[in-house]
């Protein structure tokens, strides 16, 4: 491993619990990854396959009944994921920020958009009212939108869809923090915007220096913009890797499966696979690996054992097709 | 393979009533409503007073220790007889006595009796109008919606006693109800019913227009069936929820109101006094030291009112999947 | 702005004329106010020479036109049971029940809001599972109870404060208050509370509730992860979306208190027009049921104006100018 570069963001063995009335719901398990300077690493899956809830879980945002309930986070090689929730505070938007997805609902409608920035400016960052406003007019330019000058007094209901996004990023990027989060950016966007924020974001991250954690279920949004990519599935990640061998060369089933089900232009419909079932609840997930009723190459093992990430290919899955290559690697 | 999915609770053969009355009860007892109830002190012991009450009500004449309506048996001489704790009270007589020597524990629960009725009269005929109009204005649409909910609005901006209590006058006004006690109860029950109508009517439109437009519904009227059927095997059942919550809720609100009107004296007739007749009974006689007149039929109210809205409170929190 | 203080007049005035139709209709329709006026022994000349100056032999829309010509003027007829005129006897009741909903009024929001903020921001602390409980209770006592157990404690066993009138008023050329004398304070405090607490706890849970449902939106979720102070997400963020359904809540709660202060004047032999209501319901007296019912319709209708005027200061989503579009 490559110790001279520390990554941003250091997750190992994250687990979040929900306490219900049924037990607990163990809806992250024991997802490890890293995310490195520069970097955007894609976060995929289906809805419920736990991608949301990790974002939260690292900026510190899980909503009761949630909580964290084993594993390390480290921001820059500093621990955060047990820190009070007054020091939480001031990393969030100073090291940490967060994009979510609905543009329209993000922004608090009785205060003008000006005023937003401001404020989150002068929380972090200590500056006269006169250079924040000029900051926060400076943002609004370099996000994009026009004659900011005028725009930075005027209330959310006054932009439109796109232009409340980029205000978002604006505001989730104002004191420069090391790491974004961006929960599903584009999802609540129409087609013809999301290429542009998209793009918005990744050119913006890189001025900043900003890593990029991005969670989406669109995989043309992850081949577009991130460097790596990980495959959530039922709480665990199943597959990470560069984003080109995860797309081209996939290794687990289940990614196989998912990059089989995506309409390519120019191909005949009639073939596209699709994966038989669908995701086990939190309730019922079976034992050893989570996919094994799902998977076509199922045997004897996955019923019993889970596995651990494998190197396999390009990049790591956890599949135990993967063991004989693991044990010959080393 | 290992089958992740639960056992089908759809069967192939029809199963026996029997049967299917334990599934259902098996899946109530399931049922996360339950679940909630099970684990609510205090909505358990909220639905076990309900339940008590109301038994007390329907079973008025064979629990209450006295006959109340039967004038022969009262005796002057067992007039203002404090409870039995205090100095005088007579054995007889466990809560005592009101000034024409009636005992008051029999003349509550005879008063409960005539208050739960009619509440509940109250909230059914509301419930039933409002929902009828909700769904017709949700279904129906354009201008009868337009009219419908503007006169639900303007109601709406004035209280329901307020209501209740101008019907009741002007009634009163056209016929003399103060000749017919049968006649004054239903002026009382409609007046209550005209006051609670709207949040039935509002609500029932809301669901309406949401499941009209789902593809189920227009999917039974393109092969023709008839919008009154439509209505009321697709539609209602998906209000019934928020409908129970509204007439729990309600419940309370139309036992308060039948007493204040009738503490007001515009209420239920004094030969079949309720619990807010016996209240305002007993408040002529506050001063003169009588408090058990009004104290305890005031305490059976509230009892009362608020086993309810616990109830109603209870309801609604455990059928709004938002705050689970 | 001038187009949306222009609709909402012209629907209060829409609404105050249907009021104003159910009114007089009462007036024209209900009973013979002949017979309630005079005694039986009064003979046929009689009663006819009353039914000519009471006005009720022209036709029916020229007594509507006279009437809402006269309600405009204040004039509502004469009390079929005193004998006066409806707007003298308003006149003499009126200052007394405005000045005990206005006391009630500032009690139930200077207490119920900020319990309210408190309970919905600590959702779990035992203050405001407390508070939330007494609040259930408040709610389910009705008023004239609350009033009867106060004048039983206070009145009666304690024998503290007095039980019923106002006591030593001032007069205000005309307008008789009072706020102005100790006697006159402890005569409307009691009921002044009685008054309030139910609209206080409903405020109360209302606010709580709004609170709660603010805390969950996407904004305030947006602003925690920017890392703003709890304090200003709480007080600034959230508490003031919470005021937009807070204050239509208001209205309608103070429109509410002249509803409740019939029975709260009922309770306390408060000479308010509660009192006269009441005795007029009883008494099928239709000229001040009708001049009542205008009374309030007025009042209801002025607040829930003010109402919408304060939404269009709060909420700036009111004040953008809307492209005129068709239906």
């Amino acid at each position: 491993m490559n110790t001279a570069r520390q990554p941003v963001l250091d997750v190992r063995d994250l687990r979040v619990v929900f306490e219900t009335r049924r037990g607990p719901l163990v809806a992250v398990d024991g997802a490890t990854f890293q995310v490195n300077e520069g970097e955007v690493l894609g976060v995929v899956g289906e809805s419920g396959a736990g991608k949301s809830i990790t974002g939260a879980a690292i900026i510190g945002l899980l909503e009761p009944p949630g909580r964290v309930a084993g594993g390390e986070v480290r921001l820059d090689g500093e621990r955060i994921d047990h820190l009070s929730a007054d020091q939480m505070r001031r990393i969030r938007g100073k090291r940490i920020g967060m994009v979510f997805q609905d543009p329209l609902t993000s922004l608090n409608p009785l205060y003008t958009v000006g005023r937003q920035l401001i404020e989150t400016i002068l929380t972090h960052q200590d500056l006269g009212e006169r250079q924040a406003r000029q900051h926060a007019i400076d943002l609004l330019g370099e996000v994009g939108i026009p004659s900011p000058e005028r725009r930075i007094d005027q209330y959310p209901h006054q932009f439109s869809g796109g232009m409340r996004q980029r205000v978002v990023i604006a505001l989730a990027l104002c004191v420069s923090p090391r790491m974004i989060i961006a929960d599903e950016p584009t999802t609540a966007l129409d087609v013809s915007i999301q290429a542009q924020i998209i793009k918005l974001l990744k050119r913006l991250c890189d001025e900043h220096g900003a890593a990029v954690m991005l969670i989406t279920h669109d995989m043309g949004v992850i081949a577009e913009t991130a460097d790596r990519v990980a495959v959530m599935y039922a709480g665990r990640i199943a597959e990470i890797g560069p984003v080109a061998d995860v797309i081209q060369r996939a290794q687990h089933p289940y990614t196989k499966g998912l990059m089989g089900s995506i309409p390519v232009v120019g191909h005949d419909l009639e073939k596209l696979a699709q994966i038989e079932g669908s995701m086990p609840r939190l309730t019922e997930i079976p034992r050893g690996c989570a996919y094994n009723p799902r998977c076509p190459q199922v045997f004897e093992r996955c019923r019993h054992d889970r596995p651990e990430l494998l190197p396999a290919g390009g990049s790591q899955a956890a599949c135990w097709l993967h063991e004989g290559a693991a044990e010959a690697a080393e | 393979m290992q089958n992740v999915e639960r056992p089908s609770v759809d069967l192939p053969v029809p199963p026996r009533l029997g049967a299917r009355l334990a599934e259902n009860v098996r899946l109530f007892l399931d049922s996360d409503v339950f679940d909630s109830f099970k684990r609510s002190p205090v909505t358990i012991v909220a639905f076990l007073v309900t339940v008590a009450l109301m038994v007390c009500a329907v079973f008025a004449p064979w629990i209450a220790p006295h006959n109340t309506y039967d004038l022969a048996s009262l005796n002057l001489m067992d007039a203002f007889r404090p409870p039995i704790w205090e100095a005088g009270g007579d054995p007889r007589f466990l809560l005592g006595t009101d000034e024409q020597g009636r005992d008051l524990l029999s003349a509550m629960i005879f008063g409960l009796r005539i208050s739960l009725m009619v509440g509940f009269l109250g909230v059914l005929f509301a419930a039933v109008f409002g929902t009828i109009l909700g769904l017709i204005s949700g279904y129906v649409g354009g201008w009868v919606d337009a009219l419908i909910m503007r006169i639900a609005d303007v109601q709406l901006t004035f209280p329901a006693i307020l209501i209740a209590l101008m019907i009741d006058g002007i009634v009163g006004a056209i016929v003399d109800t103060r000749a017919d006690a049968d006649i004054k109860m239903g002026v009382l029950i409609f007046a209550i019913a005209a006051s609670l109508w709207v949040n039935f009517a509002r609500t029932v439109r809301g669901s309406t227009m949401v499941e009209k437009n789902k593809e189920y519904v227009q999917a039974a009227r393109v092969i023709g069936i008839h919008p009154i059927l439509i209505m009321y095997r697709h539609v209602l059942p998906n209000v019934m929820g928020p409908v129970l919550v509204i007439a729990t809720l309600s419940l309370a609100i139309a036992v308060i109101t039948e007493a204040t009107l009738s503490f007001l004296g515009v209420g239920v007739p004094v030969t079949n006094p309720s619990l807010g007749t016996l209240i305002r009974i007993g408040n002529d006689f506050l001063f003169s030291g009588e408090w058990w007149m009004s104290v305890f039929p005031g305490v059976a109210l509230v009892i009362l009112v608020l086993a309810v809205n616990l109830l109603g409170d209870w309801l609604r929190d455990a059928l709004n999947p938002k705050l689970r | 702005m001038l187009d949306y203080v222009v609709q909402r007049l012209v629907q209060a005035v829409f609404v105050m004329l249907v009021v104003a139709l159910i009114s007089f209709s009462l007036f024209q329709f209900v009973g013979d106010p002949i017979n309630n006026m005079v005694g039986q022994e009064a003979t046929n000349e009689q009663r006819e020479a009353l039914r000519e100056r009471l006005g009720l032999n022209d036709a029916v829309p020229i007594q509507f036109a006279r009437w809402v010509g006269n309600a405009v003027q204040g004039e509502f007829g004469i009390s079929y049971r005193m004998g006066k005129p409806v707007d003298e006897l308003i006149a003499e009741r009126l200052p007394a029940t405005l000045e005990l909903v206005f006391l009630s009024a500032i009690l139930a929001l200077v207490i119920g809001v900020p319990m309210g903020v408190y309970t919905g921001l600590n959702r779990n602390s035992w203050l405001s599972r407390l508070l939330l409980t007494v609040s259930l209770i408040g709610i389910s006592l009705p008023t004239f109870l609350i009033g009867i157990l106060l004048i039983l404690i206070f009145g009666v066993w304690l024998g503290w404060l007095p039980t019923f009138g106002r006591g030593g008023v001032v007069d205000l050329g005309g307008w008789q208050t009072s706020f102005l004398t100790l006697q006159g304070w402890s005569h409307i405090i009691m009921p002044a509370f009685t008054l309030a607490l139910f609209q206080l706890t409903l405020i109360m849970r209302l606010v709580r509730a709004e609170m709660l449902e603010v805390l969950r939106t996407d904004y305030i979720k947006f602003a925690r992860a920017r890392g703003l102070k709890q304090r200003s997400i709480n007080f600034g963020h959230a508490l003031k979306n919470t005021l937009v359904p807070v204050i239509t809540i208001m209205g309608l709660q103070i429109g509410a208190l002249l509803a409740f202060s019939i029975i709260t004047e009922t309770v306390f032999q408060w000479p308010g027009m509660g009192l006269l209501i009441i005795q007029a319901i009883q008494f099928a007296d239709i000229p001040i049921m009708s001049s009542y019912l205008v009374l309030v319709a007025l009042f209801f209708v002025t607040i829930n104006l003010a109402v919408d005027l304060l939404y269009y200061v709060v909420d700036p989503r009111l004040r953008i100018e809307r492209p005129v579009a068709g239906h």
